[in-house]
Formats: C-alpha cells, structure tokens, sequence
C-alpha cells in the first residue's frame, strides 16, 4: 500500500485537474459529438438526424453571413494589427527619455477591456452625437454613421482592435529584447536604412513572435462575443460566428444546430492552426542560441538592480 | 575637420530621428487616452448637453449626479458584491488548485504522466465553445442555473490549462535540491508544496491571479448564459442590460462603466510587472 502511494503520489496531485478534464471536458465533448447529430431544442425529445444540422447550416444564409463577417474581419484586422503593434514596439525599443510613460500608455487599451469599452465604443461611433465624427468635423469630414451604415460596421470593428494593439506591442517589445545589438549596428556598419534593419533583421528576428500572434488573432476572430454582443451593426455585419452561435442556442433553443456550429468552429480553428503552423517553417525563424538571458530590462518600467545602489 | 563634419551631421539625424519619435508616439498616446478622457467627459456632462449637436468636449460643470444615478439604477453596489464574490472564489481555485496540479506534473514521476500531460497540452487548442452548450444542460439538469455555482465550480477542478502550464515551467526551473533537502527532513510532499513551493512561487502566482481576475471580472458570456435574475447580476451583465434599453442614458451609463473599469486599472497599475511578465511569458514561450 505504502508502495502504491508512492508511486502514485504525484497522480494525487494531477487527480483535481483530471477530474476536471473528465466532467467539464471529455463527457461534454462526447455528448457534444452527439448532440450534433440531433434536433435537440429544448421542447420535444431529442432525435437523431444524422448529419442534417450540417448540411442546413450551409444553406442557412445567415449562418454564411456570419462566417464571412467573421473571415473579412479578420483579413483586416490581423495584419493591420500585427503592423501597428510591430511598429509602436520598434519605435519603443529606443533609449529615449519617458519611453517607459510611453509604453504604459499605450498598453492602457489592452487593459481597459470588458463591457465598459465595448458600450464606449457604441457612444464614440456614434454618427450625431459621437466623439470619432466630432473630430473628424474638426478636418472637414462629414463622417459616416459608423454602426448605422451596414459598409461601415467592419471598418468600425477593425478600428477598436486597432486601438487595442498596445497589448500586441508588448509581446514584440518581449521579443525584441532578444534580438543582439550586434546585428542591428553591424547593419549600420554595411549602410543599411532603417527600412532595411526592419525588414531583414527586426521581421526574421520577431517571426515566432507574429506566428503567435497570427494564431491569436485567428483563435480571437472566431471567438469575439462579448463586444460584439453589445456594439451590434448595422445590417447583420457585426453579427459574428460567436453571436450567431449564441442566438441559436439561447434564444431559439436549437441546441444541436448551434453545437453543430460549434464543431465547425472547432475544425476552421483547427485547419487554420495547422496550416499557420505548417507553413511556419518557410517564414518562421527560430533563433538557437540562448544569449541575452538575465540582463532583460523590464517591459513597463525599470527593473530595479538588487544591489540597492538606486536608493 | 571633416570627422567633425560626420559627428555633426550624425548628430542632427539623430535630433531629427528623436523629434520624429516623440510626435509619433505623442499623437499615437493621445488616440490611445483620448477615448477614456471622452468617457469621463460624458459621465460627467447633464443630461441636455450630451444630446447637443455638435457634441461639446467638455462637460458643463461637474455632473456627479451621474455617478449617483448609475449606482442607484443600475444597482451597482449588488452588482458589485455578486462580481466580487465569483471573482474572489476563482482566482482563490484557480491560483491555488491550478499550482497543486502544477507541482503534480513538475516534480514527481508515476505512471500516466506524460499521457496526462500531452492531454492538457491539448486542451489548451481546444476552444471552450464546442462544450459550453453540454456544460449549460448539465448544469441546467443540476439545477443549477440562476446560482453562481455554474460560474465558480469548474474553477475548483484545475481552473484553465494555460495557468497550470505556466505553473509547472516555474516549478521546473526551481533547484532540485530544495526538493532533496526538503524529503531528508521528513517533509510530507503536500508540506513541501505549501511552506516551500508556494512562498518563492510568489510572482508566479500574482501573474496567474491576475489573469483569473481580469477573466473573471470581464467575464459577459458566462453570467449572461447562466444568470436570469437580475438580483444575482454580475457588473459586465448588468452594464450589457442597460445597452438593451431604447433610450440610452448615455451620462450614468458612463459612470456605471468607469466605476466598472476601476477595479481592473488599479489592479494593472499596483501589478503592472506581473501582468508583463506573463504576457511576455505566454508569447515568448507558449
């Protein structure tokens, strides 16, 4: 027995973890697995029809909505995402006075999340009465109804995530601090411009750091509810997957359509995942020397030093 | 002379270089703050001069009747208690269960680990969503549905991968030694987790209480599914109510939102080294 527990001591330690794995993971992903299959909506007894939740829902128009809705936003925001966050931590990685203030800053929309934003954003995007088209009046733009006008909903969505980018700035400034000195001022050496140091040393040296934003960014396209939920758009085009997922389920009851749906989801995640996955080896760099370890500044702030030689 | 030519003409570039940063990043801060300034600006102005056209920058005097409208209405002290008392629950289970499980997987050795392991591993790509509607009926068939049970439950039972992968990296990179030494004193393994794992896991465990707060706080899906009583509202659902209304009373719902948004911000600002530390973490490695 005394042996026994040896062994297994550590399993006792995984053991709420597993549990957890069986009763909030396995079983619901098993019963998910059949609950596709059937017409479950909540009133009359489940029955099994096989794969015909699937197949209606690529006639369901409005499913088609809101998958492309989903797929256009995310052609926009991701690179143009990736861009300005890559950018604002370029810019950030310099020496210069405040750049600690700076980078705080512009981490704050990454922080400042959850409902409150997402109804701010309803009020700034608002055509009359909102802050975006007072400023734009400023420079003689009569601006568009931003939410009211179905063309311009995408372009509003893909602005807030761009307001946000702050918080992808932070995982390149992360992974600048790895890239040598060296490189960059060997580059100076030779005559390269500052486009030049970008494209040859800064992109190559942060591809892991864009492969996982890239997956982020797809994972999060797929996923967007709560914003959505409460900023909505004109024209079904703030309708996304997440929503319409959510419409089927809790307000009509069709629980095996919107699981059916959930499936999908699951594979487009997946399939996407593979493939950015697979064709990282062509634009993917992996750096295998370990060097720079232990002299990483802080990202925010000053790292303090330990020798107490800063009092 | 003509070095002196180069080191004054290196040194103008790098004037200009500086100048062209600081207008960059001034205007790029200003976008960013902008929108919040604009927040409390609204909070702030009555209710006549929110609807004037054009909008007016600045409110007209300090209107707290705002505040006092939005804590009223909106009920924002229950709502306040509901948020806090999940909250409080799961980053209590998730920071202390998700690092037991941690210690599991870091430091001992038995049969099935590393079957249990690549299992977690995968778990982290799988998206919560496939199961939400099967966890929802299973819940329901509880009777669960209208208590906060649903919302801080799962969290007793490892809480979310990520944090026990993230757990067990900074188990792994302690000395074995502490371990050794530890077992030779006749320590049980839970004593060793609780008086010597844990203490020097501290920024570790910040890191991942922090994030457990700001899910949990921000949370809309998980009240929104579960809660029907607007008694057991959390604020993200009782703000998310206050949009459906036809009139938006656009002065206290501002309010209502910074006084929501608060919390988290004080959070970032007194744990800002954590919150980088664990977003650097997750990129760099994940």
């Amino acid at each position: 027995m005394k042996k026994f527990m040896n062994k297994y001591e550590g399993f006792f330690f995984i053991l709420p973890w597993v549990l957890g794995f069986i009763l909030f993971t396995f079983i619901p992903l098993i019963s998910a697995l059949y609950l596709g299959f059937t017409d479950s909506n909540s009133i009359t007894t489940p029955k099994f029809i096989g794969f015909k939740n699937y197949i209606n829902l690529f006639h369901d128009n409005e499913f088609i909505s809101s998958l492309v809705v989903t797929v256009k936003y995310a052609i926009f925001a991701i690179p143009l995402g990736i861009l300005s966050s890559m950018t604002l931590a370029t810019l950030l990685n310099s020496k210069i006075k405040g750049v600690y203030l700076f980078r705080t800053i512009l981490y704050l929309p990454a922080v400042a999340s959850g409902v409150s934003i997402s109804l701010l954003w309803r009020w700034i995007l608002d055509k009359n009465l909102g802050l975006l088209n007072l400023i734009l009046s400023k420079v003689g733009i009569d601006g568009p109804g931003w939410l009211s006008e179905p063309n311009w909903v995408l372009p509003s969505y893909v602005l807030i995530a761009l307001w946000g980018a702050g918080g992808g700035m932070l995982t390149y400034l992360a992974g600048l601090q790895d890239v040598p000195r060296s490189l960059y001022e060997s580059a100076e050496i030779d005559g390269a411009g500052w486009f030049k140091k970008f494209i040859k040393i800064t992109v190559p040296m942060l591809s892991p750091v864009i492969f996982y934003n890239v997956i982020m960014g797809l994972v999060g396209s797929f996923r967007k509810f709560s914003d959505a939920y409460i900023i909505g758009g004109a024209g079904n085009q703030g309708r996304f997957y997440m929503i319409y997922l959510y419409e089927n389920a809790f307000n009509y009851f069709k629980m095996g359509y919107a699981t059916a749906m959930a499936w999908i989801l699951f594979l487009i995640i997946l399939a996407l995942s593979l493939l950015t996955f697979k064709s990282s080896s062509l634009w993917v760099f992996y750096n295998s020397s370990d060097k720079g370890k232990g002299k990483k500044q802080g990202l925010l702030h000053r790292k303090q030093k330990k020798d107490g030689n800063t009092q | 002379m003509m070095n002196k030519h180069l080191q004054l003409s290196r040194s103008r570039t790098i004037l200009f270089r500086n100048i062209f940063l600081y207008v960059f990043l001034t205007i790029a801060s200003i976008t960013c703050i902008l929108p919040l300034l604009w927040m409390i600006s609204t909070s702030l102005k009555s209710g006549n001069i929110i609807f004037d056209i054009p909008p007016k920058w600045l409110p007209d005097g300090f209107h707290f009747e705002n505040y006092v409208k939005a804590v009223v209405d909106i009920s924002y002290f229950r709502y306040f208690l509901n948020t806090a008392i999940i909250t409080g629950f799961r980053i209590f289970a998730e920071v202390f269960v998700s690092s037991l499980v941690a210690f599991g997987f870091a430091k001992f050795s038995f049969p099935g680990k590393n079957i249990w392991f690549f299992i977690l591993l995968s778990t982290i790509m799988l998206p919560g969503e496939v199961m939400l509607i099967p966890i929802f009926q299973m819940f329901s068939t509880l009777g669960w549905v209208n208590t906060f049970l649903p919302l801080i439950v799962p969290a007793f039972f490892g809480g979310q991968a990520v944090f026990i992968f993230l757990l067990r990296q900074f188990f792994m990179s302690q000395p074995e030694e502490l371990m050794e030494a530890a077992t030779i004193d006749g320590a049980t393994k839970l004593g060793i987790f609780y008086k010597i794992y844990l203490p020097i896991s501290k920024p570790a465990l910040i890191t991942v209480g922090i994030f457990s707060f700001q899910g949990s706080w921000n949370d809309l899906m998980g009240p929104l599914i579960y809660l029907n009583d607007s008694e057991k509202f959390t604020l993200q659902l009782g703000l998310a109510m206050f949009n459906g209304v036809t009139k938006v009373q656009w002065g206290p719902l501002m309010a209502a939102s910074i006084l929501t948004l608060v919390p988290v911000l004080i959070v970032f600002f007194f744990a800002q080294k954590y919150f980088t530390e664990g977003i650097s973490f997750s990129a760099i490695k994940g």
